[in-house]
């Protein structure tokens, strides 16, 4: 039998603060990226126009440019897609040009095709793929974006609400905002394309996210009924040792299916692919090292009744001895935990 | 529960799952071009249908088009058109096209397959308001030119282009003196009747091509609008004709009040016409229009009669000769065919409520399709060899267990699909592949703790037993937490987001029965028949 981690025992919030540095690193970085460049956003947010080329021999980039902006279709974007002779041509709508060019998706199209029948010849290509979106539709979309991420927030705080306490879910919300920052850092840094998939993407590694800090703290929960004696720190530190194995072994079979969709699915799928990949990681990070020490806080903050606000603020000094006036339930009570509220 | 019934309940569910994935023959009612009418087809229908990302087609978001005025309800104006673009896409030939309203007032039209979006833009976007109108018999409009020209020439509009001599050197038109007497008599050109140039019948104007718009921009100024006789409208031709060496666009003087509307019309076909070879849209009115009409066409005869679709004339309207009734045709000149039946379709389909406009065109070619198609299942195939690699590898026998139960999990889900008649999108497909890796995780959260309690020193039975019992809290809320964002990815989102949510919801109902119920069961069989086992291969 192999057995990963079994008793692991590592002091996991003691790292804490070298895990806030990382995290903060990549989110500056990505800020900073944001503040530059801006999110790199797909035809179907800005509104435009977008052709997907296949040509039969290999046409530079420069070539194509140059017939665009022969035939004045000047500030397109070229880009090869995923081979040397499939291209896609992005031509986005400014906010200037807005009303002139919101009904000129056919106008691309045929300045398009002048131009490839210029630099590839014509009968050397094939349009595979068109898309023409007016803006007004792109700004519905971000709207709905933001309105379904901040929406599952909601219900998720509600739902953890009910089910353990609003701490928990308060704790659980803070560190999937913290990935859905953490996220978008890195499609910004990634220069990934922004489009409804990526957000599809987004909003699973939520969930998954979710997912993940719920198993721990489902064991948090059972190990406060369990332990009277430890305080939260210990707790927190125990049940993350204790879900290691099942966390290695998820991430892993996880981890398995976005690489294989990464390499193997194709270009189009590779952006999801990209933040789903990135997302495991900070999932099962922010699960530990936000999610957690999270608790932590809002713990001291806000102590809860009973057992677990005295646990939080002799978290202060991380020692197994029981301080403050403890007013524990009666000693290493296995019976079904008694004054644990909001269950 | 025993171990019979468990079984029992797994091979009803695998066998509802096969009979909802089992292709079947479905009958249709599809459009025969050949003869114009609708009939049954039986077609061979596989369950779960493709969404247009993976096997190519056309996708529009229509809106009312505001641009030309306000639309007060927009919502009933969707509804209507929605029935109209169904009736012509249905007759448009393709299979399962889809025509929804989406949100209030946004009409969605898919048709898989297609490949040339101009002709769908076409069809759906084309009014096809008919109308018969009577042209300017007693010559207002014309009558009417001194008092614009002047009104005009008070507002400080400059005249340009072309003087009244050319128009008698080109035309020799001898029939209404009156008009370019009076505006000879000002001694300057007018400023609009120096550019309309006498047609051949009353009420026609011929306007150069390249003035055609400095016309159109003085026609519709509000002081002109004022001057032009009561019961009366200015229609452009459809056409551009040319006389010459030169082009010309008509301007129609017709009255305001059309004796007919192509609501009367009950059947239109296309037909080339052998001696002239133009291409001839038929129609036939309904009984009411048919008597509407010939009362209408017995008053007017000798008369001129332009035919309108859209807001535009079409061809020279023809001269009254004789009282008609039923039948009519409209012509179209050099046209192709095509085009005739296009129009011959939607006349039939009857006139959009308010003009269309596009907000978001998609066109995915089949074979980009096709490659998505293999690619996505190539991942798939290689995910899963991954997930099956790790299970065993790590947790042996019970590995096998959990992976065979993930087959049932693949069948569960699928089946799910097909019962839900959703369509696998190709975000659907990577989220059912990224599923499979998350699917596992209720087993493996049942195996640590099977791990854990055995540790404990419990009994093998109690160990199982226990295991199951103590991982559901964690499977439940977590799966009812990842449930609700994708419950609300598919609320908010559209198109291909939603079929990525659905799979994903019907991903954990599946994973749910399948991580939790069968294996269970397996487990008991498992421990059933080895009685004397001590260790479990986990």
């Amino acid at each position: 039998m192999i057995r990963l981690f079994a008793n692991a025992n590592y002091d996991f919030i003691k790292w804490r603060r070298r895990a806030y540095a990382i995290t903060a690193l990549i989110m500056l970085a990505g800020a900073f990226d944001l503040a530059i460049r801006g999110l790199n956003y797909s035809i179907e947010f800005t509104g435009g126009t977008l052709l997907q080329v296949e040509t039969k021999t290999v046409v530079p980039v420069a070539q194509i440019r140059q017939a665009l902006d022969a035939v004045g279709l000047r500030g397109a974007e070229i880009q090869t897609f995923g081979s040397d002779t499939s291209y896609v041509i992005r031509a986005r709508i400014t906010a200037a040009a807005a009303e002139r060019q919101a009904t000129d998706t056919l106008a691309v199209a045929a300045a398009v095709g002048r131009a490839l029948d210029a630099s590839a010849g014509a009968g050397q290509y094939r349009v595979v793929r068109t898309e023409s979106v007016q803006p007004k539709v792109g700004k519905e979309l971000q709207g709905k974006a933001f309105l379904a991420i901040v929406l599952s927030f909601f219900v998720t705080l509600i739902y953890l609400a009910a089910r353990f306490e609003w701490r928990f879910g308060l704790a659980a919300v803070l560190a999937t905002a913290h990935d859905v920052l953490a996220t978008i850092a890195f499609i910004s840094l990634m220069h990934l394309e922004v489009s409804l998939i990526v957000v599809g993407a987004v909003l699973t590694v939520v969930g998954y996210s979710l997912n993940d800090t719920i198993i721990i703290f489902d064991r948090v929960r059972e190990n406060l009924h369990k332990y009277r004696r430890q305080n939260l720190y210990e707790i927190l530190n125990l049940s993350i040792n204790e879900t290691l194995p099942r966390s290695v072994l998820t991430h892993g079979t996880t981890i398995a299916t976005t690489l294989a969709l990464l390499v193997l699915a194709g270009e189009v799928i590779r952006p999801f692919a990209w933040v789903m990949t990135f997302g495991i990681f900070t999932g099962t990070f922010s699960s530990i090292y936000i999610a957690a020490p999270i608790l932590l806080l809002i713990e001291k903050r806000w102590p809860g009744e009973d057992a677990r606000g005295a646990r939080a603020l002799g978290a202060r000094a991380p020692t197994p001895v029981p301080t403050g006036p403890a007013p524990v339930a009666p000693k290493a009570a296995p019976a079904p935990g008694p004054k644990v509220p909001a269950r | 529960m025993t171990i019979r019934t468990r079984l029992i309940v797994i091979g009803a569910l695998a066998a509802v799952s096969v009979f909802a994935l089992i292709p079947r023959n479905v009958t249709q009612r599809v459009y025969d071009a050949g003869n114009g009418r609708m009939k049954d087809t039986t077609v061979r229908q596989v369950p779960i249908s493709l969404g247009l990302d993976l096997r190519g087609g056309i996708h529009l978001a229509l809106e009312v088009d505001e641009s030309k005025g306000p639309v007060p309800d927009c919502a009933d104006a969707i509804q209507r058109a929605e029935r109209v673009v169904r009736t012509r896409i249905d007759e448009f030939g393709t299979r399962e096209p889809v025509v929804q309203i989406q949100g209030r007032c946004r009409l969605i039209v898919e048709l898989a397959g297609e490949s040339d979006p101009a002709r769908a833009k076409s069809i759906i976007q084309r009014t096809a308001f008919l109308e018969f109108r009577i042209t300017d018999m007693k010559n207002q409009f014309q009558n009417a030119l001194p008092q614009i020209d002047g009104a005009l020439r008070r507002a400080g509009v400059k005249a340009r282009g072309a003087t009244p001599s050319a128009v008698s050197q080109l035309f020799g038109s001898d029939t209404s003196k009156a008009g370019r007497d009076s505006a000879a008599d000002a001694n300057t050109p007018g400023v609009l009747s120096s550019l309309l140039f006498q047609g051949q019948l009353p009420g026609e104007f011929l306007v150069p091509e390249e003035q055609w718009m400095v016309v159109d921009s003085l026609i519709q100024r509000p002081d002109v609008r004022q001057l032009i006789p009561r019961g009366l409208d200015l229609k452009w031709g459809a056409q551009v004709e040319s006389r010459g060496a030169r082009s010309y666009r008509a301007v129609y003087a017709v009255e305001a009040r059309p004796i007919i509307t192509g609501e009367e019309l009950t059947k239109a076909q296309a037909r080339r016409d052998q001696l002239t070879n133009q291409s001839v849209v038929e129609f036939t009115l309904s009984r009411r229009g048919g008597r509407k009409f010939a009362e209408e066409t017995a008053r007017h005869i000798n008369d001129y009669m332009a035919i309108i679709l859209d807001g535009r004339v079409q061809g020279q309207p023809p001269v009254i000769r004789g009282q008609i009734a039923t039948h009519g045709q409209i012509e179209l000149g050099t046209k192709p065919l095509q085009e005739a039946s296009d129009l011959a379709l939607v006349l039939r389909a009857g006139a959009l409520p308010a003009p269309l406009t596009i907000v978001d065109e998609q066109t995915i070619g089949p074979s980009l399709g096709a490659d998505s198609i293999n690619d996505g299942i190539r991942a798939g195939v290689v995910g899963v060899a991954l997930v099956i690699l790790i299970m065993v590898g790590y947790y042996r026998l019970s590995g096998v267990l959990a992976v065979s139960a993930l087959t049932l999990y693949c069948l569960f889900t699928l089946a799910g699909l097909a019962i839900l008649k959703s369509t696998l999108t190709l975000p659907g497909l990577a989220g059912f592949v990224l599923s499979i890796g998350i699917a596992v995780d209720a087993n493996v959260l049942i195996f640590e703790r099977i791990r854990e309690e055995l540790v404990h020193g419990k009994s093998l039975r109690l160990a199982v037993e226990d295991g199951f019992k103590h991982a559901m809290n964690a499977i439940v809320d977590s799966n009812v937490s990842t449930a609700l964002t994708a419950f609300i990815l598919y609320l908010v989102g559209t198109g291909p987001v939603k079929g990525f949510a659905i799979t994903l919801i019907i991903g954990i109902a599946a994973s749910m029965v399948s991580a939790i119920f069968v294996v269970k069961t397996l487990f008991l069989i498992w421990l059933q028949r080895r009685p004397a086992m001590t260790t479990l291969s986990v």
